[in-house]
């Protein structure tokens, strides 16, 4: 009899089954636990909730404190991982507002020839055009091949949104990564089998013509971004900061 | 007995028996069914502990261990690190929450003779764990590499030296051949993390030797009858629970609302080593330590008064010759306990004092209040203490 009673005892205790109503405490001296009970339950355990004696059926008080007090603690567990999380995305806003142009001479670059300058940590390619380039850029035969060749998508800076993608036909500023999955193209100069130059990534395949305008055989879906820029002079040039389109923000781009 | 192995429960239980020893141990686990609050500060340290390492962890990715760059890496977490205020905040606070908690559990064991037979491994692992998390947080503290920081390593490192024998062998293994500079701070980098995570081996140790002799309780009689004890859960669950929310409630307090309060501004100026701060003070939970170590004119006396101030503590289960546990039931011992207490806390005022005057005299006072409790009132009351008499069972004494 006792233990059973032990048993009942626990199984109300145990949070399976068990109503505020009838906590009583002290408990009733027929309540006898027995410690060698609670470390051989097993075998007279009841097992499942359905036998339990309901007062008056539907939802027992304990299970609802229960219910409220787990779901408080998930959304207490889940604030508490916030922080953590959060602090994971690290320090993305600490450059923001701050001046990261860069200024840079090209008085020695010749035509035909690149520069590869660091901006924000990004290759960015400087290119000096030769007339057979540019005479490429307007070609036909070439545009048809491409998949954006009015650079209709935005990936540079409204004084770019033209034929030869800069401010200055003779002078194009590419960011040299690849549309696709990121690596960095390389410049074929124009040589006399090909005087139009362009850039064909090693990772994929995918082929830019000189003014960073990606063709369709290829997987990267979008041209090369320009970065903004301004002519300083003619040998001098900022990037960084677009004359032509102040309020141009290069983290509003489709895809760097 | 066992389930068929059929059933999935059944087939894990037959071959990791996990699910029936969580239940053996935390859900049907026999308790005295008299603990007072003063046993929920085991399970407060335990999650003080938990937040520490989650937090500590966080850290370490956005900390370089280096003289050119730690100062400058913990600004970048406190100013533009997404969250890294509060996770260093989370961390910071932790180390008082821990050592508060860990505190008012060495105490309330010290008052109902907790460290006594069956119970003395549990007393010794836990002032393992105690001096695993003062050498945890005094590296911690050097790795912001602030002034304070720089100052207190550099005394502490002197004083390694001043050991005899071991000392300087063990400063030259922490320095690495140098003084205090990057390859220092690196390893004591690598021995933050190492003893953090040493604590929870310990404390599983800690936890193993509670579970095969129980809870003491407040009258320090043993449970013998049924009716001594109550199922772990749901009666502690709910118990520890409501104390747990009391304490996250301070501890969010002093994160959100007081963050400044146990910190030293000294700290937030870059560590200079032509510059001695004016002003030294150590943290509050070192403080005591401090205080004795001040309180001895005398560099190698100081030093062993201090550190044997925790050694004697190893040795207060045998110090203690009385059958009687708790100082409910012993007299004299409460007054003398009480005064222990005090003797303590007026060390740790002292210690964020300048050793001069009255808090030099209360001080050394005090030290010799504490050795003498330990090994003159511990052994020799119970030669003349008429103890209270002790109830059979726990069946009357409250919940």
């Amino acid at each position: 009899m006792s233990r059973r009673i032990a048993s009942l005892l626990f199984y109300l205790g145990s949070g399976s089954c068990f109503d505020v109503d009838t906590f009583l405490w002290p408990p009733d001296d027929h309540f006898i636990l027995f410690k060698q009970d609670f470390m051989t339950q097993d075998a007279d355990r009841p097992t499942s909730s359905p036998s339990c004696p309901l007062p008056g059926g539907g939802t027992r008080r304990r299970d609802v404190l229960s219910t409220v007090i787990v779901g408080a603690g998930c959304v207490g567990a889940c604030a508490l991982a916030y922080p953590f999380l959060d602090s994971l995305n690290g320090t993305k806003n600490t450059t923001l507002g701050e001046d990261d142009s860069i200024d840079v001479d090209i008085a020695a670059l010749r035509p035909g020839q690149q520069l590869v300058v660091t901006w924000r940590g990004w290759p960015v390619f400087i290119q000096r055009r030769t007339p057979e380039m540019l005479a490429s850029l307007k070609a036909t035969d070439i545009v048809q091949h491409l998949r954006d060749p009015d650079s209709k998508i935005l990936q540079q800076p409204k004084d770019a949104m033209n034929w030869h993608r800069s401010v200055v036909p003779e002078i194009g500023v590419l960011i040299g990564i690849c549309t696709h999955l990121g690596c960095v193209p390389s410049y074929a100069t124009p040589s006399a089998n090909d005087k139009a130059g362009k850039y064909s990534c090693p990772c994929h395949g995918s082929q830019f013509d000189a003014a960073g305008r990606v063709y369709k055989e290829a997987p990267a879906p979008y041209n090369l971004p320009v970065p903004p820029v301004t002519m300083l002079s003619a040998t001098q040039l900022r990037i960084g900061q677009s004359k032509g389109d102040p309020a141009f923000s290069i983290a509003s781009i489709q895809q760097i | 007995m066992s389930k068929p192995d059929t059933t999935p429960s059944g087939w894990l239980e037959t071959r990791l028996p996990i699910v029936s020893a969580f239940r053996r141990e935390y859900v049907d686990f026999a308790m005295p069914r008299n603990l007072t609050y003063l046993w929920n500060f085991g399970a407060f340290a335990t999650i003080a502990l938990a937040l520490l390492i989650v937090s500590g962890i966080f850290l370490a990715l956005n900390y370089t261990p280096s003289v050119a760059e730690a100062f400058n890496s913990i600004e970048m977490i406190d100013r533009h690190v997404s969250s890294g205020w509060l996770v260093r905040a989370i961390h910071m606070g932790g180390v008082s929450m821990l050592f508060a908690a860990l505190y008012v559990h060495m105490a309330r064991s010290l008052y109902y003779g907790s460290y006594k037979a069956p119970r003395e491994l549990l007393w010794l692992t836990g002032l393992g764990l105690f001096i695993l998390v003062m050498i945890a947080a005094f590296a911690g503290y050097i790795l912001p590499w602030g002034q304070m920081s720089y100052w207190g390593a550099t005394v502490v490192i002197n004083a390694m030296n001043a050991v005899p024998l071991i000392g300087p062998a063990l400063a030259s293994w922490l320095l690495g051949g140098e003084g205090l500079g990057s390859v220092a701070l690196h390893r004591i980098y690598v021995l933050h993390f190492v003893t953090g995570f040493s604590i929870v081996g310990v404390i599983v140790l800690h936890v193993a030797a509670l579970h095969v002799v129980g809870s003491n309780n407040p009258t320090g009689v043993e449970p013998k009858a049924s009716d001594d004890v109550v199922p772990f859960h749901p009666y502690y669950t709910t118990k520890d629970g409501l104390g747990l929310c009391l304490f996250l409630m301070v501890y969010a307090a002093l994160i959100f609302f007081v963050p400044d309060l146990l910190t030293l501004a000294n700290n937030y100026a870059m560590a200079n080593p032509l510059v001695t701060p004016g002003d030294i003070t150590p943290e509050w939970y070192f403080a005591p330590f401090y205080a004795i170590l001040r309180a001895v004119p005398s560099k190698l006396g100081g030093l062993i008064l201090s550190a044997g101030s925790l050694a004697v503590l190893f040795a207060v289960p045998w110090l203690d010759r009385s059958r009687v546990k708790s100082a409910r039931y012993r007299p004299m011992l409460r007054w003398a306990i009480l005064g222990l207490f005090l003797t303590f806390i007026a060390l740790g005022v002292a210690g964020m004092h300048k050793p001069t005057g009255l808090w030099l005299a209360i001080s050394r006072v005090s030290v010799a209040y504490y050795y003498a409790y330990f090994l003159i009132l511990l052994p020799l009351l119970p030669k003349i203490e008429v103890t209270r008499p002790l109830p059979a069972s726990l069946r009357g004494e409250s919940v």
